[in-house]
């Protein structure tokens, strides 16, 4: 036998019945010899198909294969090549849209993840947002005469905001450069974590320079200068220290689930600023539609930017989980998150962050997803950096 | 990108105004594509000094049909009139006067062809109008198609002519004359202008729209010479011909529309030709120093809330000669982006908003005028009233001036007005031929 592709029976673009012997479709004329029937093509990962009639089964999110080497940093341009992922009949074109079916290929951040020792983080686009506006930064540091540093960044861009993609990864680049700097300097790790903040702001900030956006991309909502929130944990020796603006958040999950997880974060929000008041349940709040309004982000037209820092000894082993509210919507209270945190979170920390996004997917997937896992002790000591 | 040589290219920009965002399920997008040329390089002008001149072919047509006579001023105006176009000829340009009856005369330079302007020429010219006299009938169809054979002569890039008429086109049937605006269409541009007020709306406008050029009311012949100019110095102005709006869209989209809605409004849909595949080109005609908008309407098949989709790609091309694939001269992207957040896929974007309203406002003047011939005062009235409601609310004050002489505005904000019992047939005809005309987004 040769290795004949197996026999279509229908059109991959427009679901038209089709004969053996059709070379091209009846109903939309595509190429179907051009057509590689392959339903598990890698290039399809994470590519939901667009709205046909049969199979939609076959849209549910598959997580990637884990990928060695993908940057913490977002990179831009680099297109996939080859057949539009969503068709697989046309080719992508100058602007990364297919030239036969139109739809916007998989962009680079849509999914990404990192691990090295120390640290593991996954981001991913979601279901319902047409491209990720969050963004991380981690690494390990080593330090001289001390523990190396684990240094975990995550931001959520101000979808409301005009480019809350640049906001974020702006953010998390100023702040993580920023914390490695200081603390390489032997700045403190609390006040290099309040001046990280303080410089991801300036970089967010600084964006709002006219002449940046695309014409194309229209005018409505423009008002808001970029706009961001902000996260980042710092583990050195036993000592965590977590900052933060709005309402992406930090939690600690003990090994030992038999020990009190705890959310080290407060938010920035009003819901959080209802409790905190004590005009409203927990659950009352964070029900009212209003929950998500965040009262402090990093941005041009911030009030003034109030960086939140607090520090933590850790006595038992453990996990950080840094996280954007694509993920604590589904895990909202330390014990639910300690409850979807997997029992070897510690020793496969890039494992628990994917198992984390899944859960986040499961529970719908309405927003951006980006988690980083820091496991304590820190595997990084004496492993050198990363 | 190639270096291509042609110094008289002007540069173009394309601007799309749009809101992306559609809801669940949410099929059609709307776009308003801005294009603007900006003038030729401006370095080859310092070398030669004084005006560019364009690479145009121009032929004159005048009506001079019996009912010319009356008055005596009407052909005495056109003639001043066709003789300040002439001197407005820049040097170099080749140019003709046909006279128009129930058959077409070659007035100037005769012979089948075109003079090229000079001091000369444009003197003799001149002189030869006196051969413009009144007497016959009036078959339009047969003056454009000896503008087309003398302008076929001639491989100026910018083929136009200007048409004066002051009757109804009775000495042929409607479908010559459709035959013969197809014949031209795509082979030179034309403006026309009626004279007087004894001539058809439709039969005018339908020129100037099927040959891409613009279509006013000259009431008062004393008026004619000053237009004549203006309309002269646009063609001297124009820098490239025979520009195309290519769409792309993608498999299983469909075009809903297609229309120019600045600065007048002009249905382009049924014009498409076919130039590849999911790909459509649409003619604009000439440009100069100027600025069109389009309103581009596109079904695309729906898409997961999460998705993105290019729901149309619109560029600019101009054929080259040697019928190689042509040249892109700007392009923009009309995108859909589904979304479950309500508030950013139920706003409109304000550029589709105000032209939506002018493209009601051009509507709902037609249908009042006409239901107003019609006798039926109510329609009418509820037609005119919305209009007036319309151009107050966009700010057309040319308009609600021109509305304000064929009804009394009791309330303009509410549309609120009463039909004039006597009407010029003046204002008439001025409402419903600039009927078209629109404003563009205030700033």
């Amino acid at each position: 036998m040769s290795q004949l592709p197996p026999q279509l029976t229908a059109c991959p673009a427009c679901q038209e019945p089709l004969e053996p012997a059709d070379n091209f479709c009846g109903g939309c004329g595509v190429d179907l010899s051009a057509v590689p029937p392959a339903p598990d093509d890698p290039r399809a990962v994470g590519w939901r198909r667009p709205d046909t009639s049969v199979a939609r089964e076959a849209d549910d999110y598959r997580l990637a294969p884990p990928a060695a080497g993908v940057p913490a940093q977002p990179a831009r341009g680099a297109g996939p090549a080859g057949p539009c992922a969503a068709c697989r009949s046309g080719m992508i074109d100058n602007d990364g849209y297919c030239e036969h079916c139109g739809h916007a290929q998989p962009r680079e951040r849509d999914h990404m993840e990192h691990e090295s020792a120390g640290v593991a983080a996954v981001t991913d686009r979601g279901l319902r947002h047409h491209r990720n506006e969050d963004a991380y930064a981690v690494s390990t540091t080593d330090l001289p005469g001390r523990p190396p540093a684990v240094v975990a960044v995550v931001s959520d861009g101000v979808s409301s905001a005009a480019r809350p993609d640049e906001a974020s990864a702006a953010a998390v680049e100023a702040a993580h450069d920023s914390l490695v700097t200081a603390l390489s300097r032997g700045t403190a790790p609390k006040e290099a974590t309040h001046e990280a903040v303080v410089a991801a702001a300036e970089a967010v900030a600084a964006l709002t320079t006219p002449g940046h956006e695309p014409r194309e991309h229209g005018h409505y909502r423009h008002e808001n200068a970029p706009a961001c929130t902000i996260v980042s944990a710092v583990v050195t020796g036993d000592l965590l220290t977590v900052g933060w603006v709005g309402d992406s958040r930090a939690y600690w999950v003990p090994d030992d689930r038999s020990k009190q997880p705890a959310r080290l974060t407060e938010d920035d929000s009003w819901a959080a600023q209802m409790v905190a008041a004590g005009l409203m349940s927990e659950a009352e709040a964070y029900a009212d539609e209003r929950a998500h309004a965040i009262t402090g982000w990093l941005g041009a037209d911030a009030y003034e930017v109030e960086p939140h820092t607090a520090s933590y000894h850790l006595d038992r082993p453990g996990v950080v989980i840094v996280c954007t509210d694509g993920l604590w919507n589904y895990a909202e209270s330390a014990e639910e998150m300690a409850s979807v945190v997997p029992a070897d979170a510690r020793s496969r920390p890039l494992e628990c962050a994917r198992r984390l996004l899944t859960h986040a997917l499961d529970g719908g997937g309405h927003d951006n997803v980006t988690v980083a896992v820091v496991p304590f002790p820190s595997r990084a000591e004496g492993a050198g950096s990363a | 990108m190639a270096h291509f040589a042609k110094p008289n290219v002007p540069g173009f920009a394309v601007d799309v105004y749009q809101n992306v965002n559609l809801p669940e399920g949410g099929r059609e997008v709307n776009a308003i594509v801005t294009v603007t040329s900006t003038g030729a390089d401006t370095d080859t002008g310092a070398v030669v000094p004084g005006p560019r001149v364009p690479d145009a072919a121009v032929v004159l047509m005048v009506d001079c049909s019996g009912s010319m006579d009356y008055p005596p001023a009407k052909m005495r105006s056109a003639r001043e009139a066709t003789a300040a176009a002439i001197d407005a000829l820049r040097d170099g340009v080749a140019f003709a006067v046909v006279g128009g009856t129930h058959q077409a005369r070659e007035i100037y330079p005769a012979g089948g062809r075109l003079a090229v302007a000079d001091d000369m020429t444009r003197g003799q010219a001149k002189e030869a109008l006196r051969k413009l006299s009144p007497g016959g009938g009036t078959a339009i169809g047969t003056w454009l198609r000896l503008a087309d054979r003398l302008l076929s002569s001639s491989d100026a890039a910018i083929r136009h002519g200007i048409l004066l008429t002051d009757g109804r086109n009775e000495h042929e049937e409607p479908d010559a004359l459709r035959a013969s605006l197809d014949a031209c269409a795509g082979r030179f541009t034309c403006d026309a202008r009626g004279v007087g007020t004894d001539w058809e709306v439709k039969e005018v406008t339908g020129i100037a729209s099927a040959l891409l050029g613009s279509a006013d009311i000259v009431a008062d012949p004393a008026g004619l010479a000053e237009d004549f100019t203006r309309m002269m110095e646009t063609v001297m102005g124009k820098e490239v011909a025979d520009v195309s709006l290519r769409l792309w869209t993608p498999q299983g989209a469909e075009v809903v529309f297609v229309k120019q809605v600045a600065p007048t409004m002009e249905e382009l849909t049924d014009r498409r030709q076919e130039s590849g595949p999911r790909s459509g080109d649409y003619p604009t005609g000439a440009w100069g120093d100027e600025s069109r908008d389009y309103h581009v309407c596109v079904r695309v098949p729906s898409a997961h809330v999460g998705q993105e989709m290019l729901a149309a790609r619109v560029s600019l091309v101009l054929p080259t000669s040697d019928g190689s694939s042509p040249h892109v001269l700007a392009q923009g992207l009309i995108r859909a982006v589904w979304t479950d957040d309500l508030e950013a896929s139920t706003a409109i974007s304000p550029q589709v908003a105000h032209y939506t309203g002018q493209a009601e406002l051009a509507l709902a003047i037609q249908q009042g005028l006409d239901l107003r011939k019609a006798g039926d005062v109510d329609g009418a009235t509820a037609k005119l009233g919305r209009a007036v409601q319309l151009a107050s609310r966009s700010g057309h004050a040319d308009t609600a001036k021109l509305l304000a002489k064929v009804v009394d505005v009791v309330d303009a904000a509410n549309g609120t007005v009463r039909l004039k019992a006597k009407v010029s047939e003046e204002a008439e005809m001025t409402l419903e031929t600039r009927s078209t005309k629109t404003v563009r987004v205030k700033k």
